[in-house]
């Protein structure tokens, strides 16, 4: 005999089936991503040092007052650009140019697949110690090749030197960040119908022509995406920075995220940290409205 | 076969060349060092390989040193995390795949935000909301936080992969007898078992890389996942090159193979929503 | 076996309304065919039949039981797939036994109603493949066997010969109603193809942008059709339609070029009032006393007979003939529009008695 429901309860339970799939996930990301979120916006606004365990007194933006004043802070604010900017590009080009190279069948592509992709697999601070070493003059190739291709005058470590150092962390993530770059445009080349460049190639179209007409405009929307997206969360890639230069030689690797983690993890002040945080979280919304106005006016246009 | 053609599909196999050299270089290195013996280390520094290989370096971290500790915590909390993650993100991607409700756009742009926001952010406050609850320096505390740092992407992975999977599926199986939840697990789930291996994989990998909320949230070497007890290795004992590649070398073992299996399923994952099933 | 009730049923989704209003009672054992154009509703009226929609507002009874609130696994109906829906990783033996299986029916039970749907079905030698290593009228097959084998109230199409070819359709059509015969069970048969609604159905509800146009059986709605869009929807090649005026004195249809064309008896309508004459293009005679000369545009030879496509009333008038008809293009061919075989509908396409 069925179990006769009232119409409420029927629909009631009907109402909640989706809510209930999604409680778990929904539970811990609200306990674990924004309880602390709002904890730690509330700390920029007090005097958080773990080391002194009586109590957190509010100290009002006095944190932000020092912010304003930090040449660290303000470094660290440009070398955020760089590093972000100088990442996306290198990992776009050459992933983008990686996902044509393997959009064509050929013999042993599966293996090539694989094995470029490798980099992707290996964990970050992993791949920022072994950058490190192949960078250090004592047991890395890489000074004795930049030295015998004349660029460098003696081998020495690019990491400390204070004027090229980023490029060390630059070079590290281009190496672990083209795989993610052309599994996502490769993705998105294999969605481009075929019979599209059959007919262009009929109506008598070269090679490169067919990759503007037709590869880029298909493209753009997954390029546009993975670009915007991307370039936020490499900005607060902070893991290989530690690892490679700790924010160093005197603090001029810092990016605003390694920097939050320095000023929390070794000075142990949590409130100043927090006061960076909620600058950079400030920065983040400011883009990401930028990007919504963007798109609301591009789609106006279309 | 014409003389433009051969030369573009050498200059095209060249180029691929290019791209593994490249990417397998470093990871040769690594391995090369580490099967050179510390005599040789300094002054054989550049060569191509030792001219003598020794396995010194591995017996060494595998037998003296604190590393199978290490490996092995890492292995509990990137399993357990990779588990839990992939059930709780099967249940939320099936909801966003199969339910119009109203609050759907809530969440999505909730876990959307997720993503763009700096962890590091989170890290003091995390500190200080853990340690009243003893989950500080505990392999418990990190999986609950790998957890929930995972589900929004696993979720969106798992919702395009049943986006791939036809609705009356479901609808037969309910008008078979079968309830909702029975249809999802019993018809639905085992279908997707490509979305399932490749969140497992992503999830392992991307638990068995983190390095900063490890670091902040685990200080008894007990508990140390592997990122942290290499880097404390490092800078402890900053010479002993060879036996921290010889760590490297182990702790790229899991996630190589976790990724090399799964390699082939993330772009099908990606163009899963695009292709019914 | 039971009967199924829809009394006032309405469904919208959110501000857009879809069924305005449907009442329809099916007896027991009474094959209904739901037919009407894409987005005419036939399809969601099915799926809240089935509980797989939600009802807006009325009341859906099956064998008397009041089921707006039960689930579909609750209703005791049984529903066949356009895209069939088999499960992928079962065998099928499998797909067939999932319902009883879920039940915790006992194996030799399961076993006895499985065997028996498949000698019906033709299946025996398949209950051990899967899904994808079947040809789409088997996989059809089986969907009708998962069915089967609950022996439910009620049987739910939805558009189940869609996804094959013409020749396997035509099959098909003809395995639905056997089994149809030889089961007697309640059928709900929803469709876009006319020719399905009529060869399968007891009766026929046609339906037209979320309202029933008319029900009845397939000869009273090729007979008698209610309104112009059952009278142009059912037949094919489809009805000629003429726009005119009403002559009420020696009543007959003034056309557009001013002919007229006479009716043989007067009806309900207006002196000089607009109205829409109906006739098939199998009823119009070539030849007979008082024809028009009507130049020939178009000749289609079927093989069974052949459609002619003609001017007169300055209209295009399609002519079907058994025979395989010799005129050219371009020479004129005498028609007749015999009175006893036309419709007349009025200005909202309502017909005229």
């Amino acid at each position: 005999m069925p179990r006769r429901s009232t119409p409420v309860l029927r629909r009631l339970a009907l109402a909640t089936e989706p809510w209930l799939y999604s409680a778990p996930a929904l539970i811990l990301i609200v306990a674990v991503m924004l309880v602390p979120l709002a904890l730690g916006i509330s700390y920029a606004f007090r005097d958080v040092k773990l080391l002194n365990p009586f109590g957190a007194p509010f100290i009002g933006l006095d944190h932000f007052r020092e912010l304003m004043t930090d040449r660290t802070f303000s470094r660290a604010l440009k070398n955020t650009v760089f590093w972000a900017g100088a990442s996306v590009v290198l990992q776009f080009l050459f992933g983008m140019i990686l996902a044509l190279l393997l959009n064509r069948p050929f013999r042993g592509r599966a293996i090539a697949q694989a094995l470029v992709f490798l980099p992707w697999a290996v964990p970050s601070f992993l791949s920022g110690l072994n950058w490190a070493w192949m960078f250090n003059p004592v047991i890395g190739p890489i000074p004795h090749w930049l030295t015998a291709l004349g660029l460098m005058s003696t081998p020495s470590n690019v990491l400390s030197d204070p004027f090229n150092a980023m490029w060390g962390p630059i070079v590290a993530n281009v190496w672990w960040g083209i795989p993610f770059f052309a599994i996502t445009l490769l993705a998105a080349l294999q969605a481009i119908p075929r019979d599209l460049y059959e007919a262009a190639a009929i109506d008598g179209a070269n090679a490169l022509q067919r990759f503007w007409s037709i590869t880029l405009p298909f493209l753009a929307p997954t390029i546009a995406i993975t670009i915007l997206l991307r370039t936020v969360w490499i900005a607060n890639f902070a893991d290989l920075i530690i690892v490679m230069t700790n924010g160093g030689p005197a603090d001029r690797t810092q990016i605003v995220a390694s920097y939050i983690f320095t000023q929390a993890f070794r000075r142990l002040d949590f409130g100043y940290a927090s006061a960076i945080a909620v600058v950079l979280l400030l920065l983040l919304m400011t883009y990401a409205l930028l990007i919504v106005m963007l798109r609301q006016s591009l789609l106006k246009r279309a | 076969m014409g003389k433009a053609s051969l030369l573009g599909m050498v200059a095209h196999r060249l180029a691929i060349l290019a791209y593994v050299v490249v990417a397998l270089f470093p990871l040769y290195w690594l391995l090369k060092v580490s099967v050179t013996p510390d005599r040789l280390l300094y002054t054989e520094g550049v060569r191509m390989w030792p001219s003598q290989a020794s396995l010194e370096h591995y017996v060494f971290v595998l037998a003296h040193s604190d590393f199978p500790r290490f490996f092995e915590n890492s292995v509990i909390v990137s399993g357990s995390t990779a588990f839990i993650v992939t059930i709780v993100a099967s249940l939320a991607g099936y909801a966003l795949s199969r339910f119009q409700f109203r609050g759907k756009v809530w969440i999505v742009i909730l876990m959307l935000l997720t993503q763009m926001f700096p962890l590091v952010m989170l890290i003091a406050p995390m500190f200080k909301m853990l340690a009243p609850l003893g989950l500080t320096n505990s392999l418990t505390g990190l999986v609950i936080v790998y957890t929930a740092f995972n589900v929004p992407f696993a979720t969106f992975l798992m919702q395009s992969f049943f986006d791939g999977i036809p609705k009356d599926l479901e609808e037969a199986a309910m008008i078979d007898g079968a309830t909702r939840f029975r249809a999802f697990a019993q018809i639905i789930l085992p279908l997707t078992l490509p979305g399932i291996a490749a969140t497992l994989g992503f999830v392992f990998t991307a638990a068995w890389s983190e390095l900063l909320f490890a670091l902040m949230l685990i200080s008894d070497v007990d508990s140390s996942t592997f990122p942290v007890g290499l880097l404390s290795f490092v800078s402890k004992f900053s010479v002993d090159f060879g036996q921290m590649m010889a760590a490297g070398v182990l702790a790229l073992i899991p996630a190589c193979l976790f990724f090399l299996l799964i390699q082939r399923y993330l772009v099908q994952g990606l163009t899963a929503g695009a292709v019914k099933g | 076996m039971a009967s199924i009730d829809i009394a006032g049923i309405r469904k919208s989704y959110g501000a857009i309304r879809v069924l305005h209003g449907i009442d329809l009672a099916i007896r027991d054992g009474e094959f209904v065919v739901l037919v009407g154009p894409s987005g005419c509703g036939k399809s969601t009226l099915l799926r809240m039949v089935a509980g797989l929609e939600e009802i807006t507002a009325g009341e859906i009874q099956i064998g008397g039981i009041r089921v707006n609130d039960l689930q579909p696994k609750d209703r005791d109906i049984a529903m066949v797939f356009q895209s069939y829906a088999l499960y992928p990783h079962m065998t099928v033996a499998g797909n067939m036994s999932y319902s009883l299986r879920l039940r915790r029916a006992a194996k030799n039970l399961i076993a006895g109603k499985v065997s028996q749907a498949a000698a019906t079905l033709g299946l025996e030698n398949l209950l051990e493949r899967r899904p994808r290593q079947l040809s789409g009228g088997q996989r059809q097959r089986v969907a009708m066997g998962r069915a089967i084998v609950r022996a439910p109230k009620a049987f739910l199409f939805d558009e189940p010969l869609s996804n094959l070819d013409a020749r396997l359709r035509e099959q098909m059509r003809g395995e639905i109603k056997r089994l149809h015969h030889a089961l007697g069970a309640t059928s709900i048969y929803v469709t876009h193809d006319q020719i399905e609604a009529m060869t399968l159905a007891d009766r026929i509800v046609a339906m037209n942008a979320g309202l029933v146009q008319q029900v009845g059986s397939p000869l009273d709605l090729y007979d008698r059709p209610a309104n112009l869009f059952v009278a142009g929807f059912i037949g094919s090649p489809a009805m000629n339609m003429f726009r005119g005026t009403y002559r009420a004195n020696a009543p007959a249809v003034i056309a557009a070029d001013a002919s007229a064309i006479p009716l043989g008896r007067g009806y309900q309508v207006e002196e000089g009032a607009p109205v829409t004459l109906g006739i098939r293009p199998e009823h119009v005679e070539l030849g007979g006393s008082g024809s028009i000369a009507a130049p020939l545009d178009l000749v289609e030879p079927t093989g069974f007979g052949t459609i002619l496509h003609l001017r007169a009333f300055g209209a295009d008038v399609k002519a079907f003939t058994l025979e395989r008809h010799t005129a050219l293009v371009g020479a004129t061919v005498p028609i007749t529009l015999p009175p006893d075989c036309l419709h007349l509908f009025d200005a909202s396409g309502e017909r005229l008695v």
